[in-house]
This record gives structure tokens, C-alpha cells and sequence, in this order.
């Protein structure tokens, strides 16, 4: 506890020194106005700035995304809150109390809940990641190729079961994300494979043209055409406070979504979205007045909006710990710092203290200046929404082109960001998900690659797997999900995860 | 058809199409021990094509394809087409010109917005963006045969 402190200490030193506060700052309004604006994730926010952090150092760069991350899910809020529109998917919950609060004339209110509750989210499940990285990072210096390999399909296991809807489509989709990402030369044997002669995919699909394609070009083709946005309520600086009963309203749900978020953060996926449905279903389920919900409900706004900001510290755990990423923005920042040579895995706390403990100690320093960014300022940035999308949506087309085509200075890369946003416009409209996708591309190489050296270690026995006890243990949690959802279907019961699809979907269970 | 009919086929013919490529490429599969560069694309091919056949065998029950709402197509279409434009343009007439012709063609034919302010918008993020990233944040952006 005492070294912890120290490092701690030590990392303030990085956090507090100018540069770095400045790209912590950097990232927080740049990551409101991503949370803000309808059709931009945190994920494309991330994607179009990566290359601008080339000419960074690594810790300024992993500072400067990780503000955009967590800076979009309090932005996220405002647009939910006050025109029901989520500004980005983990504030769909909110939309449903949040505006229904905003209707009542206490938006104010509602943003302030938003607001405080992501500050003390965001706050004490760093804490969670400060204590937890380290010793994971320690145990994960025991794992091998088996290991890693168990680890693997676990994260997509995981992820399938996870997502909202039939396992099997989300598995589907997993092996056609592995599929795609095995395009390029064969790492153990030199092969060129699925490239029919483009000389360029030799290395593969990068996970900055996938994902932008997938999620940003797909969001752009599914909304362009739309009416015009409607009126935004825009609520006057005294209405910010809420009352002491809406307080004491929100207590709870801060605290249980904070816990909530953190751990379901920490699990492959789209942690932040579905960390918010979730909490959002417990909230209603423990209140004493649950008919509430849907009309205003402070505890549909407090719940989801501290679980989703609680999530991205989570997402961070077994990124920096394992240097593996549960989702498509941790596979983004992790491609952000292996530019500037910082290997990830169980030796990057070791190896990089500077850059980890810095990073943490940016962390809280960043929800303090988004506290102040979203509170006092929410007028301003609510300002944006009133540029016409007929001039936005290109406006981020040619920001997402811009940086997927910087991010190696290639054509090749603008055409797969094309390719995949047309898949991915197509497989929302056929109610397929697309995370498992990215994930499947990021995750094809290494678990091919661990998979045969596990089998060269071994000399071709598949044994190796469940005679190494962690291998043996992650396999077995796998197989339980697999058999948990096989359950599900056997007796033909709507679980928590047919409940979100519905409830996603705008409909009621 | 029904929206999973069309997906499961969908699924099924691409790994379909990634056996045949493993096959005509001659690409050598290995053994079960000792996997060869094709052994894990063919067996998740084979994975998709098995799996796509069940979502398209009980795909009865999913909402039609018609159903689900293409009104946005001429949209996605037009804005598919600048964004091919854009690949096509981006090193061959430079990063401005590329932008400035993508923004316009955007907004006054897709858009239908007057001349004039499409034509200041295309100019303000051509050269905006460029100023941004290419100046001030020192990313490398294409110049085309007219210097800019």
C-alpha cells in the first residue's frame, strides 16, 4: 500500500508537470465534444486523433486519448438529457429518465446528477485500477502461449455472451472479425494469405480502418437524411443544483454503478454500453417505486451514467495489465502507444512506470477538469448541436478519412474504412453487432499465433490446455458461458441480454 | 427473404469463399497437430459457413427484409460514392482539393444547399483541416501536381 502511494505520488509529479496537463485538457474537451455530438463515439474520436499523437511521447499520447474516452461519456449525458438523443450508445438509458427530467424543468438537475455521478465514478473506480493492475500485471507474468491462447477465446466467449441478442450471431460475427484479421502474411510461416495480389495488406487490417468504418462510416450511413435534430432545452446555470431529496435519490445508484461499472469494465466488450443497461435494469429493479421509471426516475439518470464513466477505468485493467483489449477503443489506445515502442503486457508497469503511474494520476486529475468542464460550460457545448447535420456529417467524414489515411499514410487503408462502414451499415440493418468484429481482428493474429506455438510447445498436443491449471480454468469459464446460454435457449426464457436487445431496440420486455 | 435468412446466407458464402481461396492459392493446411497458414482460416471458415447455415435455417421468424427501412439508401449511396471519390483523389489531385471538391459535391447535390455555402464550408475545412493537422500537428498530408 505504501509503494502504491509512493508511485503514486511519483505519477502526480508526471500529471501535474504543464505538458501534461495541457493534453489531459486536450483530451477532456475534445472528448465532451465527442460525447456531445450525435454519430461520434469515443471510439471515432479516438481514431481520428490518433495521428495527431505521433509526434507525442507515449504517456502524452495515452493521456491525451484516454480524455477523449472518459470526456465523451460525460458529454455523452448532455445531448441524452436535453434533446434525447444520445450522444453516443452508452447514454441511451440515460435519454429515457434524463430527458423525462429535462420535460419536468429539471434538466439542470439531471445534468448535475450526470455529472457529479461520472466524477465519483470516475474517481473511485481508479482507484479499483490502480490497486487491481499491478498484481494482475504480476500474475500474467506466469502466463505462455497456452495461456494466452485460453485467454483469447475466453475475451471472445465472453464478448458473444455479453452482447445483447443471439450468441450465436455474436460468434458469427467473432469468427468473421478472427476471419478478417488473418488477412496478410502468415506470421510463423511468411505465407501471404486472402490478399488476392494487394501488396499493401501484407500486414493485415489495421484496427483504425475497421473501426472507424464499422462504427463511425456505418453511424454516418445509418443517420445522413435525417430531420433536422430537435428543439434543445437548454437549462439556466441556478437550475443546475438538484434539490436535497433528488440528492439523497442519487446516492445509491452513484455507488452501485460505480461497482458495477468497474467490474463489467474490466470484461471483453462494449463495457461502457452495456455496463449502463445493466445498471439501469438493477436500479429499476431494487427501487421501491419502480413505476417511476420512464418518467423522470433520478435513479435512471445517477445509475447508468456513473456505470458507464466507472467502465472505461475497468476497460483499462487488463489492457495495461495484460496488454490485452477487452474492446475496440483499448485495442485503439494500445496501437497508440506500441507506435512509440512501449511493448504492452505484465512488464509495462515494471518497464514504464512513468507512463502508468502518470496516466492514473491524469485520471483523476481529468474528471476534476471534466467536473468544471460540464457542469458551468454546458451551454457551450450544447451550442454544437445547433450546426445543421447535413454540414456535420461531412464534417466528420473528412475527419475520419483524414485519420485513417494518416494513420500509415495509405489509400488502402480509406478503401477497407470503406469497405468495412458498408458492412457494417448492412449489419446493423440485418440486427447483427459489430463489436465482435474488431475484436476478432485485433485478437486473429495473436491467438493463431499462440495457438500454434502452444501446439509447437507440445509437440501437437492439445492436452496443453487443460493440464496448465490457469489455461484449464480460463477454457472452463468459457465452456460454462457457452453452456449458460445453451440453458437459456433450451428453455426458451428472455434473460438479461434478450431484455437489452428489446430495451435497445425501444421496445419493452 | 427475412433479415437472418439473408445474413446466415451472406455468412455461409464468405466462408465458402475463404475455403476456395485456401484451396486455390494452394495455401498448405498442416496437420491437426501441427496447423499449417490455413488450418485456422479453414477451420473458422468452416465455423461461419455451418453457423450461417443454422441463423438462415431458423431465420423464419426474423423481420422481413423489406421491413426494416432502407429509406436513407439514396443518402448512404451518394456519400459511399464520395468517400470512394475521396480514396480515389486523395494522392492524385492532394489532400485540399480532394476535401474541398468531396465537401461541395456533398453538400449541393446530396444535400441540396445553396452555392455559396457549400462553396465556404468545402474551402473552411479544406483548408481548416489541413492548417490543423498538417501545420500545426505536423501529420503528413498529400499535396497534389498543383502544390497544394
Amino acid at each position: 500500500m505504501v509503494e502504491t502511494l509512493g508511485n503514486l505520488a511519483a505519477g502526480f509529479s508526471v500529471a501535474l508537470s504543464p505538458p501534461i496537463l495541457f493534453y489531459a485538457f486536450v483530451g477532456c474537451v475534445i472528448g465532451t465534444l465527442v460525447g456531445v455530438l450525435p454519430g461520434v463515439g469515443p471510439l471515432a474520436g479516438i481514431s481520428l486523433l490518433l495521428p495527431a499523437t505521433f509526434g507525442l511521447d507515449a504517456t502524452r499520447a495515452i493521456v491525451m486519448l484516454a480524455g477523449i474516452y472518459y470526456g465523451a461519456m460525460y458529454g455523452g449525458s448532455t445531448t441524452s438529457i436535453l434533446m434525447r438523443i444520445p450522444g453516443e450508445a452508452a447514454s441511451v438509458m440515460t435519454c429515457i429518465d434524463g430527458y423525462a427530467m429535462a420535460r419536468k424543468g429539471r434538466g439542470g438537475a439531471a445534468l448535475s446528477i450526470a455529472a457529479v455521478g461520472s466524477y465519483i465514478a470516475g474517481t473511485v473506480s481508479i482507484v479499483g485500477l490502480m490497486l487491481l493492475a499491478p498484481p494482475l500485471a504480476a500474475f500474467a507474468l506466469r502466463f505462455g502461449p497456452p495461456e494466452y491462447t485460453a485467454l483469447y477465446v475466453l475475451g471472445l466467449l465472453v464478448l458473444a455472451y455479453m452482447s445483447s441478442g443471439s450468441m450465436l450471431k455474436s460468434l458469427a460475427m467473432a469468427a468473421l472479425g478472427l476471419l478478417l484479421g488473418m488477412i496478410g502474411i502468415d506470421q510463423m510461416t511468411g505465407y501471404f494469405r486472402y490478399a488476392y495480389g494487394v501488396v499493401e495488406l501484407g500486414d493485415g487490417l489495421g484496427v483504425v480502418p475497421v473501426a472507424v468504418g464499422l462504427f463511425g462510416i456505418a453511424e454516418i450511413l445509418a443517420t445522413a437524411g435525417q430531420p433536422t435534430p430537435p428543439t434543445v432545452i437548454k437549462p439556466k446555470l441556478r437550475e443546475l443544483l438538484p434539490s436535497r431529496q433528488e440528492w439523497r435519490e442519487a446516492n445509491w445508484p452513484i455507488w452501485r454503478g460505480t461497482v458495477l461499472g468497474f467490474f463489467i469494465g474490466i470484461l471483453p466488450g462494449s463495457a461502457h454500453i452495456i455496463s449502463s443497461f445493466v445498471s439501469y435494469a438493477v436500479e429499476k429493479r431494487v427501487s421501491r417505486r419502480p413505476e417511476e421509471f420512464g418518467h423522470g426516475a433520478v435513479a435512471g439518470v445517477a445509475g447508468p451514467e456513473s456505470a458507464n464513466n466507472s467502465a472505461t477505468s475497468g476497460a483499462m485493467v487488463p489492457m495495461l495489465a495484460l496488454g490485452v483489449p477487452s474492446g475496440p477503443i483499448p485495442a485503439v489506445m494500445l496501437a497508440a502507444i506500441m507506435v512509440h515502442g512501449v511493448a504492452p503486457g505484465p512488464l509495462l508497469i515494471q518497464q514504464q512506470p512513468a507512463l502508468f503511474w502518470g496516466f492514473i494520476a491524469s485520471m483523476y486529475v481529468g474528471n476534476v477538469m471534466l467536473l468544471i468542464l460540464n457542469l458551468p460550460l454546458v451551454g457551450l457545448f450544447v451550442n454544437i448541436l445547433r450546426v445543421p447535420y447535413p454540414y456535420l456529417y461531412p464534417a466528420i467524414l473528412v475527419f475520419a478519412t483524414l485519420g485513417v489515411y494518416a494513420v500509415n499514410n495509405s489509400v488502402v487503408d480509406v478503401w477497407i474504412m470503406l469497405a468495412t462502414g458498408v458492412l457494417g451499415w448492412i449489419l446493423r440493418k440485418l440486427d447483427f453487432e459489430t463489436a465482435p468484429v474488431v475484436l476478432g481482428v485485433v485478437l486473429a493474429p495473436l491467438l493463431e499465433l499462440s495457438l500454434r506455438q502452444s501446439l509447437a510447445m507440445s509437440d501437437g498436443r492439445y492436452g496443453i490446455f487443460v493440464q496448465r491449471p490457469i489455461a484449464a480454468t480460463l477454457l472452463a469459464v468459457g465452456a460454462a458461458l457457452v453452456l449458460l446460454n445453451l440453458y437459456a435457449v433450451a428453455r426458451r426464457s428472455v434473460d438479461w441480454r434478450a431484455k437489452m436487445a428489446l430495451a435497445e431496440k425501444g421496445e419493452a420486455p | 427473404m427475412t433479415t437472418d435468412r439473408v445474413a446466415g446466407i451472406g455468412l455461409a458464402l464468405f466462408g465458402a469463399v475463404i475455403l476456395e481461396e485456401s484451396w486455390r492459392s494452394r495455401l498448405p493446411l498442416g496437420s491437426v497437430a501441427m496447423p499449417g497458414p490455413a488450418y485456422v482460416p479453414a477451420v473458422l471458415a468452416v465455423a461461419l459457413l455451418v453457423s450461417g447455415a443454422i441463423i438462415a435455417a431458423q431465420g423464419a421468424g426474423a423481420p422481413r427484409l423489406g421491413a426494416v427501412g432502407w429509406q436513407e439508401w439514396r443518402h448512404a449511396a451518394a456519400i459511399i460514392g464520395v468517400c470512394a471519390f475521396m480514396a480515389l483523389a486523395f494522392e492524385r489531385l492532394g489532400y485540399r482539393l480532394t476535401v474541398a471538391i468531396a465537401c461541395v459535391l456533398l453538400l449541393s447535390l446530396v444535400e441540396r444547399k445553396a452555392a455559396a455555402s457549400a462553396l465556404i464550408f468545402a474551402a473552411s475545412m479544406a483548408f481548416g483541416t489541413y492548417y490543423l493537422f498538417d501545420t500545426l500537428l505536423r501529420v503528413q498530408l498529400p499535396r497534389g501536381p498543383f502544390g497544394f
